[in-house]
């Protein structure tokens, strides 16, 4: 009977044998920097959507991204995700993983995860099925191929679906939700994926003054263990949430400082208000 | 036991109901065998053995419709040339078929088949060698289908060629082999194709008992394969395939390597449509360039469109009614069976999204909770 | 272009033996009267002399008779012994008198009978022809005489040809006979430095007869010398030779590539610009062609103008055939590109049914008014048919017109605006339901041009656009979505690695090459050779 308990316990379907996980790549933060981004360009038909981009995120910082449209963030962020091919620069997640030489899917699995500007949910799933494929798990085909969910991830599930206040709509299809809903569903997909790097693009677009403010609780919440980077047009929110703030314009950085910082540097004030102010 | 228990509540779950389908097919199949065996041929319930076999075509076209819904239906990839691995199970089994004529064919070759006879060849050439032992013919009825569907998908899903343009390669593909396998000199009997088979396995192709046997392996096959497909859906890995035709580079930035999940699912629908292939042979008794043809192949997906894609029995009943309606039309009046075709292509597009599974499932489930049946569109690619 | 049209008037005069209607109105003069009787009542061994004497009194004006009597024409009226030219022309046999010219009532085969010809009496008409012509006014007759003299030079013949140098204005036709003249020394003289000097002359000579000397000569002239000048003139002759025979490939390179490129402009506009996936876009192709043969069916005698009449036609059925295409299908599947895909492909099959059940299965055979058939021999090894030179600029034309109109036209601009944004531009108070309509109708009705370009090429049948679908695809893919270079580029180097892969594989498998080619292109380009770039790409 132990025997068989012990075989049993070894085919486990929602457990890799060990030996098969390949090593994850070790995260060097020893500088505290987790993300180095530097003389980063890209262009779209001679329009430079980024140019000589420096960039530097702390472990586990809140970063908020502004600028005006076209200043480049939307194209940033594809850029550290890999969905975007960079002309020059470089890119490095801790100190040893170049970004640029992996795939989406790799670098999704590093640990970065990314929220778009409209809501991407799987509309066809539930709510329950979206956030059991974001989990942190291996994703090779044979693995999902036998995955059950384990009464762990089972409990990171409810935990996130608690975070997100849909625990009661865990079985209604993604369609279905509204479109706050829909965002928060985004947001505990990141969560259950548990990375170690999140950038959110827009979190509170479309979001009610109450949701918003949840938002704003939420990422605090989640700087230090993760580490946030934010787009975000709402000022009023980026003033609720930012430590730091990173002024993009034109494809470079233009300010970084505290908002109190920012709002007072002469480079910001001019590009924003015009050269009479 | 555990996923004997899945089985059956999977069944209940509105989606593909396993567990009626299955015992459907088997009861079928079971029924229309004993009536072609047992019944005398006088009695009125007796089913003739052109039924059986014509019931047979259509099970080996269900398969290959399973084939193509499982990666239109539920991974968004429209193959147009699917017919190329229907047709290619289908010339391997042709292949045997054709080696177990033996020396009773028209000229009399015990080691050449006739048309090489015809085209004065002295030997077999290498790809002919080892399809007379049934093993290694069904070995390549999986196996060149299996790598051709992986090379191509590998190449086209790697470099993300989706949509419209994958549909068009795919048709490419399909062309460019039944323009090579139009050519006398490929050594697979030109124009011709391979036919005049005599036995199977040492059973006579003629004989009411090896029609019936081949009938209900068909049935059994295509009973496993529903069963199976069903599996791979209901996993994760199927959430996966889903979540891949709703949005691909979403999916992408979760971890997961799109690419490799729809190689691997055409591979998978390719080895279905090759088997289909190798199981309609023996019954109709000829495989020609014709299979290869880019309408035979968009025909599958007409049958699928209107049983309904993404759901697996949507497909089948599909493949029933389209191929039921084609045998009656082309007896009644055969020019009006493309204008009927065609008709059905833009009706069912325009007004039949979901097809009739679609259909079903509004009328049931329409007042329950409209958005459960919703099925969102394809992504713009 | 008058000069080559001439030529080509008299090339046909000696090869295809057709023009005995347009030349027999002119009657013989009477005294040739007892030669034709003597012609009549001679058997096959003594027409010989007949001829010498007929040819020596009759001058030019018996060449039709010798014309009619080449192509096997020639009868004779058993009662009166008069010789008459018995043709068919369009299923309707004429019967022609030739000694006054005059067409005569249609006798009985019974009443007529044959005058035969041998393979000798046939080397002595034709000879005799090019002889005859040699007096010609028109010097490009003359040049094309000498050449047709070239592999059998008698000595009669040459002694025509001296004499006719003594007299000739042109320098070209001087330069031709000097040529047959120096081939003649090369055969006959005994000095092995005049059989040099011959050689030397006609060095770089394209003709078939002067190749086939100097091949003799190489081989077998008793004095070395002569043998490796005669070797040496060959290899510069067979280094021009497979010079125009490439020249001759890419010309077949280049006209695949324009019908490809009729083909694929159409889909160019509808797949390229609108996004739209036509798979109906063969069969608007097929609708072409059969205006241009119903076309014909309606003016039956004016073949040579139908042209003219059918592409506006094919352009307007076409059309609205895709206007109607687009209003009542494919604008209920706007953004839902692989449901249009499947829509049109269901149309597509009933179009073909449609034209089976009017117009038969079977192919049909559209005519070629007079000025596109024929070639233009540029010289005896490379000549290039005239239809397939007409098509080709034809292409460019249309090519070059669509590509005008989406540039400065307000259709144009309006079709390119509701192509990069529609929202936009529908708030720009553009109607975008029209635009859709009318970019639909233009990209279906060059389709419908197209057809009948094609029907000039090949036969017309149901099957016609089926066979251009997938290489328009390929090519409008291939070039990259959206750009019409792109599909000009596409096609033609399409169409020239089809043909020069063709000697090498073989017709079928230079397609399948072609094919598994852009499929791995793709691979590695999937936007194509010139990619849209930018954020809207994406």
């Amino acid at each position: 009977m132990n025997a068989l308990d012990n075989a049993r316990e070894l085919m486990r379907p929602d457990r890799v044998w060990p030996f098969l996980v390949p090593p994850a790549p070790p995260i060097d933060v020893s500088k505290q920097v987790l993300l180095y981004v530097e003389g980063l360009s890209v262009s779209f038909d001679g329009f430079k959507a980024l140019n000589d981009l420096n960039l530097y995120i702390n472990d586990g910082e809140l970063r908020c991204l502004i600028g005006a449209n076209g200043a480049g963030k939307t194209t940033l962020m594809d850029v550290i995700t890999g969905k975007t091919q960079c002309d020059q620069g470089s890119v490095y997640f801790g100190q040893t993983l170049n970004l640029l030489e992996r795939s989406e899917p790799e670098i999704a699995q590093l640990g970065i995860g990314r929220k778009f500007q409209k809501p991407t949910v799987f509309e066809a799933h539930t709510v329950l099925d979206n956030l059991e494929m974001s989990l942190k798990t291996a994703k090779g085909i044979w693995q999902t191929l036998m995955a059950r969910l384990s009464p762990g991830e089972m409990d990171r599930i409810d935990h996130v679906l608690g975070i997100i206040g849909l625990k009661a709509q865990r079985f209604r299809l993604a369609g279905a939700l509204s479109h706050g809903q829909k965002q928060w569903l985004e947001i505990g997909m990141l969560l259950v994926a548990e990375p170690r790097l999140l950038l959110i693009d827009e979190p509170v677009a479309g979001m009610t003054a109450e949701e918003t403010e949840r938002t704003a609780e939420l990422l605090t919440s989640l700087a230090g263990e993760h580490t946030v980077v934010v787009v975000e047009h709402d000022m009023e929110f980026v003033r609720s949430i930012a430590r730091t703030v990173t002024v993009l314009h034109q494809g470079s950085v233009l300010a970084e400082g505290t908002m109190e910082q920012v709002q007072n540097n002469r480079d910001v004030i001019e590009v924003y208000l015009g050269e009479d102010a | 036991m555990n996923w004997l228990t899945q089985l059956f509540a999977a069944g209940r779950t509105p989606g593909n109901r396993v567990l009626p389908f299955v015992t459907v097919l088997f009861a079928v199949t079971a029924l229309a065998s004993m009536a072609n065996l047992l019944l005398p041929e006088t009695s009125p319930l007796h089913v003739s053995t052109y039924t059986i076999t014509l019931l047979g075509k259509y099970l080996s076209y269900a398969m290959l419709a399973l084939a193509v819904d499982v990666i239109w239906g539920y991974c968004g990839i429209l193959s147009l040339g699917h017919g190329a691995f229907f047709a290619l199970g289908g010339y391997a089994m042709g292949m045997y078929l054709m080696r177990q004529i033996g020396d009773r064919s028209v000229y009399g070759n015990p080691d050449l088949p006739d048309f090489m006879v015809f085209l004065n060849w002295d030997s077999l050439p290498w790809y002919w060698l080892g399809m007379d032992q049934f093993w290694f013919a069904m070995l390549m009825v999986l196996l060149v289908p299996g790598v051709l569907a992986f090379v191509f998908g590998w190449l086209a899903f790697r470099s993300r060629v989706t949509g419209v343009y994958l549909s068009i390669m795919t048709q490419a593909l399909t062309y460019a082999l039944m323009l090579a396998f139009f050519r006398n000199e490929m050594g697979f009997g030109g124009n011709n194709g391979l036919t005049d088979f005599k036995e199977i396995l040492g059973f006579d192709l003629q004989s009411d008992a090896t029609r019936v046997a081949l009938f209900a392996i068909t049935a059994l096959l295509l009973g496993l394969i529903y069963v199976v497909s069903h599996l791979i859906l209901k996993s994760r890995m199927g959430k996966v395939i889903v979540a891949i035709r709703d949005g691909e580079s979403r999916t992408r930035f979760l971890g997961y390597r799109t690419d490799r999940y729809k190689v691997w699912l055409f591979v998978y629908s390719a080895l279905i449509a090759a088997i289909a292939g190798a199981m309609y042979v023996p019954q109709v008794g000829i495989i020609n360039p014709g299979e290869f043809s880019p309408l035979n192949s968009i025909e599958v997906v007409v049958w699928v469109a209107v049983g309904g894609r993404g759901t697996l029995y949507g497909a089948v009943i599909g493949v029933l009614l389209v191929n039921y309606a084609k045998t009656r039309f082309t007896a009644i009046m055969p020019e009006g069976w493309l204008f009927a075709l065609g008709l059905l292509f833009v009706l069912v597009t325009l007004y039949l999204p979901k097809g009739l599974a679609g259909l079903w499932g509004q009328l049931t489930a329409g007042r329950q909770r409209k958005a459960d049946t919703a099925l969102p569109q394809e992504a713009h690619p | 272009m008058k000069h080559l049209l001439a030529m080509l008037g008299c090339w046909l005069g000696l090869l295809l033996v057709t023009p005995v209607v347009q030349a027999a109105n002119t009657p013989l003069p009477p005294t040739l009267e007892p030669l034709l009787e003597a012609l009549v009542d001679a058997k096959l061994s003594q027409a010989a002399p007949v001829l010498t004497r007929l040819e020596a009194e009759g001058g030019e004006a018996i060449l039709p008779l010798f014309r009619t009597m080449l192509a096997g024409d020639l009868y004779y009226i058993k009662a009166s012994k008069r010789v008459i030219a018995v043709t068919e022309m369009a299923g309707e046999e004429t019967q022609l008198d030739l000694l006054s010219g005059a067409p005569i009532d249609r006798l009985s085969k019974r009443e007529i009978s044959k005058i035969r010809v041998n393979n000798s009496l046939r080397g002595q008409l034709r000879d005799a022809i090019s002889r005859l012509q040699l007096g010609s006014v028109s010097a490009s007759v003359r040049e094309a005489a000498v050449r047709a003299l070239l592999s059998d030079l008698a000595p009669g013949t040459l002694d025509a040809i001296r004499v006719a140098r003594l007299n000739e204005g042109s320098a070209d036709v001087r330069e031709v006979m000097d040529m047959a003249l120096a081939l003649n020394r090369l055969n006959t003289a005994t000095e092995a430095a005049d059989r040099i000097e011959a050689i030397a002359q006609l060095e770089g000579s394209l003709e078939g007869p002067v190749r086939n000397a100097l091949n003799r000569i190489a081989d077998s002239d008793p004095v070395p010398q002569v043998q490796q000048a005669a070797q040496k003139a060959l290899v510069g002759i067979e280094q021009r030779v497979e010079f125009y025979a490439f020249i001759d490939q890419l010309f077949f390179g280049l006209s695949l590539g324009s019908v490809l490129l009729l083909a694929a402009i159409g889909l160019a506009i509808t797949f390229g610009v609108m996004g739209v996936i036509n798979m109906a876009h063969g069969e608007m192709i097929m609708l072409g062609a059969y205006t241009t043969y119903v076309v014909q069916l309606l003016m039956p005698n004016h073949i040579d103008y139908s042209l003219w009449v059918a592409i506006p036609m094919a352009f307007i059925v076409a059309g609205l055939a895709g206007v109607l295409l687009e209003r009542l299908v494919i604008r209920h599947l706007h953004g839902r590109p692989l449901e249009t895909l499947l829509a049109t492909f269901g149309v597509s099959l009933v179009l073909q049914q449609l034209v089976r059940t009017v117009f038969s299965p079977l192919n049909r055979q559209v005519a070629s008014p007079e000025w596109m058939s024929g070639s233009w021999e540029i010289n005896p090894v490379l000549s290039l048919t005239l239809n397939r030179l007409y098509i080709l600029a034809f292409a460019l034309l249309v090519f070059f017109a669509l590509m005008l109109l989406l540039k400065k036209s307000s259709l144009g601009l309006n079709v390119r605006a509701v192509s990069q944004n529609r929202d936009m531009a529908r708030s720009m108070g553009i109607r975008t339901g029209w635009v859709d309509a009318m970019t639909f109708g233009l990209g279906s009705g060059i389709a419908g041009i197209a057809g009948v370009a094609l029907s000039q090429l090949t036969n017309v049948g149901p099957n016609l656009g089926q066979a251009y679908i997938i290489d328009s695809f390929m090519v409008v893919v291939f070039g990259g979505v959206g750009n019409l270079w792109g599909t000009l580029v596409a096609a033609f180097s399409l169409g020239i690695a089809n043909k020069f892969l063709e000697p090498v594989t073989g017709a079928v498998l230079a397609s399948i090459l072609v094919l598994v080619f852009i499929i791995l292109f793709i691979q590695k380009r999937p936007k194509g050779l010139f990619p849209q770039k930018g954020r809207a790409a994406e």
